[in-house]
């Protein structure tokens, strides 16, 4: 049975003054802690809060029998009370801007206003995708102007635009696989090989692709066990294997480079299948290191992580995915193509034949079309604003500075919080470190919510599910060396008290909005919608 | 450089800490002969503010703005008014620069919001629980007719002759890869939107469901419940698609009609044209059991350790970060700050301002229709129609839509462009009309009509 | 009644030919707060060593292997209101379903309480 939150609000602000250490008030605010009710709340169907014509009476109706008869029961509010509602909310948030946020793997760096100035230009934001080409040749120099550039950095052969996220992104890179198989004659290939250390979406991917999925283990120092990889491949036989390719995360997600990539590729291509290297720590490498030069087949990029493109609260992404030659013409559509006159195309408003041996060196046999119209120009526009900002100089420092925090907070830390690969040579643009130590019962999830009380975000944990009570940090390019002095200060502190097993640090957070909230409640009875059903 | 804050002698006294010689050091696990030693030869080097906002504004100047000239395109994606209030909430910087919300103590903001979100799409649809976001409609639809497969254990999608082509060919792309049947057949151009022989396909097979856009890629308002009930004879589900949320505040929701899953475009309210993306995937169902299924991320109500009201991501089971290969999709960042510009936009409408709104855009198109059917050669198609109706022009509509754009007019969407491959849908012109839409816009597409087909 | 144990951490007691599979205590009390389970249908046929359900707890979904071959007579129908019970009583009232065993041969590879125990003590 749904709780039914009629009266929401005021047991939450009544409540909202009993915490530990602090003084209940009337409102249940405490100066500057704002407490919000749900816009069904307060809001009231005869409400709104814009101006439009009253709705003309007679004239003709085309809408036959189906004419809307039941009301929607939607709450409005005016503007002021819009506003204000979501500022409210906006206030229980943190955020890049207000101060360092490690997630390891999920790179939140500065997000510059140039880029979301730029993007709400008219001339980007107010056009349609289905216009005709001629009147959108800068969106399409947009899409063209980033496709070189992200070739160039990764040294590969062509780019898809469109996969709208990165996990979109590891599904195009995989069906180009496929296709590119297919075309081969070899759809027997059935197996991708996937590290255990890998993201979730790695595997998700490609079972959602309809390959079967199989671990690949790692070595004691974090990284792909190649022989085992070998020895997998060799499984096969005599180059008709049931392996399509591997999907490897690098730098991965331990923080570390796959010092062996070359000779993994080699292996996998010896092997008759495809390497799809999972671009999420591309950051790490930018400007320094071309994954072309390592063998690599396809890869995505997430534009919000390299190219600096807004979160958002989780999205939207943009996944665009880099492509060897032997995978290139498999490219989903659509594309774009420009011709010696400047005139940029889009390869299927236009037929791709006009183009395909001129552009692509080959007959483009596309495996077809993964979303609605071009992808995030959105994004687009945002990611080439950063890296026309940044440069090909720039862009090299992004890269080396994210290297450098994340190096001067593992060995800043590394007396206190066990870095289970520490030995294994410098990290990447992350510092992985596991629970190993802690006293008193007291876990992972405990110094993450003490964390919250010193007011960071927490770093990314649990992840990899290879190190026990995994912490991965990434600071970013973004943080000072005052910034990262504070936060270290702050973790070592936390990692005395774990190793203390001081357990006040069980309750933490305390200062935050919200204490620690009931999930297994949440999932035990699913409260999905105000004034819903229970889901059972 | 702008965004760096490090200087020089930071680096030197961090590397010294390290105990790093140099930079290079750090990269030392990097075989050597990957190493590029120097800014990668052919690109610029870091520019400032100015001279990439000059370069950006010289490519923006470059396309037609919807805004400037007489506007008719839809077919997918929609131009609406976005009060000013949208843009400014969406660039408060705790909702812009937030992560997915998973630590849900200093998470609240959004995930309220997503909460609230839900809560609007599944009224707004007519179902019981929706999700908190995917990418597109486009995608949204791949992903209840996979959920459709796992729920009935059958293959065989049926899809309506009037679902968006892009739609379809998503469809199509996707079911080459995971053994699904796609059984689909182009819109034909006539007044109703071909229920018999819908139900006559459906009638001769055992679908997992039947996927039907509402209204359709033409316009037209489809029979739903008629739809549905003969899927519903055969054990499918029906897959009810809409592409244009301010529809559904004149006309019946899709679950009132029947629909088991319902999903669509999100972008027409508070998201903008943006040339095709970002845009907002919307994913509801009508029986709350089948949220086990559902793929996506699920905001619910839970109450903190002090038993104040507060809310977490949740049933994370289903997705690809917990379950790997056995997720309900891999779908990991969804559309987040979209889904927050659909419901403040939502929000400042109401349940008033969105009827106005709906019943603005119709009154509109309704006279937009009449007008355009007296020029000479014109045919509307349409018994019915929302805000978007097809005209048939008795000669190719594309290379109409060309010379008006050159003309300065944006006159629609022709078939051609949708239906490369189907000359027979040639003469067809969607035309989309909304409250942005003015009576000069109108007078200025019928003359150039005429004009042209004189 | 015969009560067995997997090394996957199910038990399984054998009345006739009718047996009836749960998870351990132990098993419980690793996965934390189970929140759902997701069982068989009536009438489905499950080979030993096979996904015959699936329990969740908040962060974890972990599948349950069937112990032996058989057809579902029945699945607990209590756990879909009450999810909690395999963590207040997984050996009793926390079980998940019942099997006709196909093949009592079957059951010649699984421990006893006694061996079950000395296995989990030396996890």
């Amino acid at each position: 049975m749904n709780a039914p939150n009629k009266s929401g609000w005021k047991p939450a602000m009544q409540a909202a003054g009993s915490g530990e250490g602090s003084a209940a008030t009337h409102t249940g605010n405490r100066a500057l802690m704002l407490e919000e009710p749900l816009i069904f709340e307060i809001g009231h169907r005869e409400t709104t809060g814009v101006d439009l014509p009253a709705p003309s009476s007679g004239g003709s109706d085309r809408l036959g029998r189906f004419a809307r008869t039941a009301p929607i029961d939607l709450p409005g509010l005016s503007e002021p009370e819009t506003v204000r509602h979501y500022t409210r909310l906006s206030r229980q948030n943190y955020a890049i801007d207000l101060g360092l946020f490690p997630l390891g793997s999920c790179t939140m760096k500065h997000n510059p206003r140039l880029n979301e100035k730029v993007a709400r230009l008219p001339g980007f934001a107010d056009v349609h995708p289905l216009q005709p080409v001629d009147t959108v040749q800068g969106a399409l120099a947009v899409i063209d102007e980033l496709a070189r550039w992200l070739i160039a950095l990764t040294g590969m052969h062509a780019v898809a635009m469109s996969p709208k996220a990165g996990a979109h992104g590891e599904l195009c890179g995989i069906l180009c696989i496929r296709a590119a198989l297919d075309a081969r004659g070899e759809s027997g290939r059935t197996v991708i090989l996937v590290p255990e250390s890998a993201h979730g979406t790695n595997p998700a991917t490609a079972a959602f692709a309809g390959f079967s999925v199989e671990e690949v283990p790692a070595n004691a120092d974090g990284r792909v066990d190649l022989p085992a990889l070998k020895a997998r491949l060799a499984r096969g036989g005599d180059g008709a294997g049931d392996v399509a390719g591997v999907m490897i995360t690098n730098p991965n997600t331990c923080g570390l480079f796959e010092r062996d990539m070359k000779a993994i590729s080699d292996a996998v291509h010896d092997a008759g299948g495809y390497v799809y290297c999972d671009g999420a720590n591309f950051n790490a490498i930018v400007g320094r290191v071309r994954p072309g030069d390592l063998g690599i087949d396809a890869m995505h990029i997430n534009l919000h992580k390299t190219f600096s493109t807004p979160h958002g609260g989780g999205g939207p992404g943009s996944g665009p995915v880099v492509l060897s030659e032997a995978l290139a013409p498999f490219m989903p559509l659509p594309y774009t193509a420009r011709t010696a006159d400047g005139h940029i195309h889009l390869v299927e408003e236009e037929r791709a034949d006009a183009f395909s041996e001129e552009h692509f060196g080959g007959v483009m046999q596309s495996f077809g079309r993964m979303t609605a119209f071009h992808g995030q120009m959105g994004m687009f526009t945002r990611a080439l604003t950063y890296i026309l900002s940044h440069g090909a100089d720039g862009l090299r420092q992004v890269a080396e500075d994210a290297v450098l925090n994340a190096n001067y907070v593992l060995r800043s830390l590394e007396d206190v919080l066990d870095a289970p690969f520490a030995r294994s040579g410098p990290c990447m643009h992350e510092a992985l470190f596991s629970d190993a130590g802690f006293g008193g019962g007291l876990s992972t999830l405990d110094l993450a919510k003490g964390l919250i009380d010193e007011g960071f975000h927490p770093m990314t944990v649990y992840f990899p599910l290879v190190v026990h009570g995994a912490m991965l940090v990434e600071p970013t390019e973004t943080e000072s060396k005052a910034a990262l002095d504070q936060f270290i200060g702050a973790l070592r502190h936390l990692a005395e008290r774990a190793r203390a097993g001081d357990e006040t640090l069980k309750a933490a957070p305390v200062h935050a909005p919200r204490r620690r909230l009931d999930e297994t409640q949440a999932a035990r009875r699913p409260v999905l919608t105000w004034g819903g059903t229970d889901p059972r | 450089m702008r965004y760096l804050p490090l200087t020089d002698s930071d680096r030197q006294a961090m590397l010294s800490t390290i105990g790093a010689g140099s930079i290079d050091d750090l990269f030392a696990d990097v075989p050597r002969e990957a190493w590029l030693d120097g800014p990668i030869e052919g690109l610029p080097l870091h520019a400032s503010e100015q001279a990439v906002e000059r370069h950006m504004r010289k490519l923006a100047r470059q396309n037609v703005t919807a805004g400037d000239v007489p506007f008719f395109l839809g077919a997918g994606a929609y131009r609406h008014h976005i009060p000013a209030s949208v843009d400014h909430i969406i660039q408060r910087g705790e909702f812009l620069t937030a992560y997915t919300p998973y630590q849900p103590e200093i998470a609240q903001g959004t995930l309220q919001m997503l909460f609230e979100f839900q809560t609007q799409v599944a009224r707004l649809y007519g179902c019981a629980v929706a999700n908190a976001s995917l990418y597109d409609g486009s995608t949204a639809c791949w992903e209840a007719i996979g959920m459709a497969r796992r729920i009935t254990r059958r293959n065989l999608a049926i899809l309506d002759a009037g679902l968006h082509p892009h739609y379809v060919e998503v469809a199509r792309t996707m079911a080459r890869f995971t053994g699904d049947r796609i059984d689909h057949v182009p819109p034909v151009l006539e007044a109703g939107c071909g229920e018999d022989a819908l139900i006559a396909r459906i009638k001769a097979a055992e679908p997992s469901c039947v996927v039907v856009q509402y209204p359709d890629i033409l316009g037209r308002i489809p029979d739903l419940a008629r739809i549905g009930a003969a899927a519903r004879e055969q054990g499918a589900l029906l897959i009810a698609v809409n592409t244009e949320p301010v529809a559904l505040g004149a006309i019946r929701s899709p679950g009132e009609e029947g629909a088991d899953i319902v999903v669509g475009e999100g972008q027409a309210l508070g998201v903008g044209l943006q040339f095709g993306g970002p845009y907002l995937g919307l994913f509801a169902v009508r029986d709350p059991r089948h949220v086990r299924q559902m793929p996506g991320r699920l905001c619910g109500e839970t109450v903190d350790a002090e038993g104040r009201r507060g809310f977490v991501l949740t049933l994370s089971t289903r997705e690809q970060h917990i379950r790997r290969e056995k997720a309900t999709s891999n779908i990991c960042t969804n559309s987040g700050l979209c889904a927050l510009a659909f419901s403040v936009h939502m929000t400042l409408l109401g349940e008033k301002g969105l009827r106005a709104l709906a019943a603005e855009n119709h009154r509109l198109a309704c006279h937009a229709a009449e007008r355009l059917a007296q020029v000479p050669g014109v045919r509307l198609l349409n018994d019915t129609f929302f805000n978007e109706f097809t005209l048939l022009l008795g000669c190719d509509a594309r290379a109409v839509v060309r010379r008006l754009a050159g003309n300065g007019v944006l006159a629609g969407v022709s078939l051609g462009r949708l239906y490369p491959d189907q000359p027979q849908l040639a003469e067809g012109l969607v035309v989309a009309v909304t409250e942005t839409t003015t009576e000069e816009d109108i007078s200025a597409l019928a003359d150039a009509l005429q004009e042209a087909l004189a | 009644m015969a009560r067995y144990f997997t090394t996957e951490h199910e038990w399984i007691d054998v009345d006739g030919d009718v047996a009836t599979v749960g998870i351990t205590d132990y098993a419980q009390e690793q996965l934390g707060d189970i929140v759902f389970v997701d069982l068989p249908e009536d009438g489905a046929e499950i080979a030993k060593g096979k996904d015959a359900a699936v329990v969740e707890s908040v962060k974890a979904a972990s599948d349950v292997y069937s112990p032996v071959s058989g057809t579902v007579v029945e699945a607990n129908a209590a756990l879909q209101d009450d999810p909690a019970l395999v963590n207040s009583d997984p050996e009793g009232e926390g079980w998940f379903f019942k099997l006709a065993i196909a093949d009592e041969s079957e059951l010649a590879g699984l421990m006893d309480e006694a061996a079950y125990r000395e296995f989990v003590a030396n996890l």
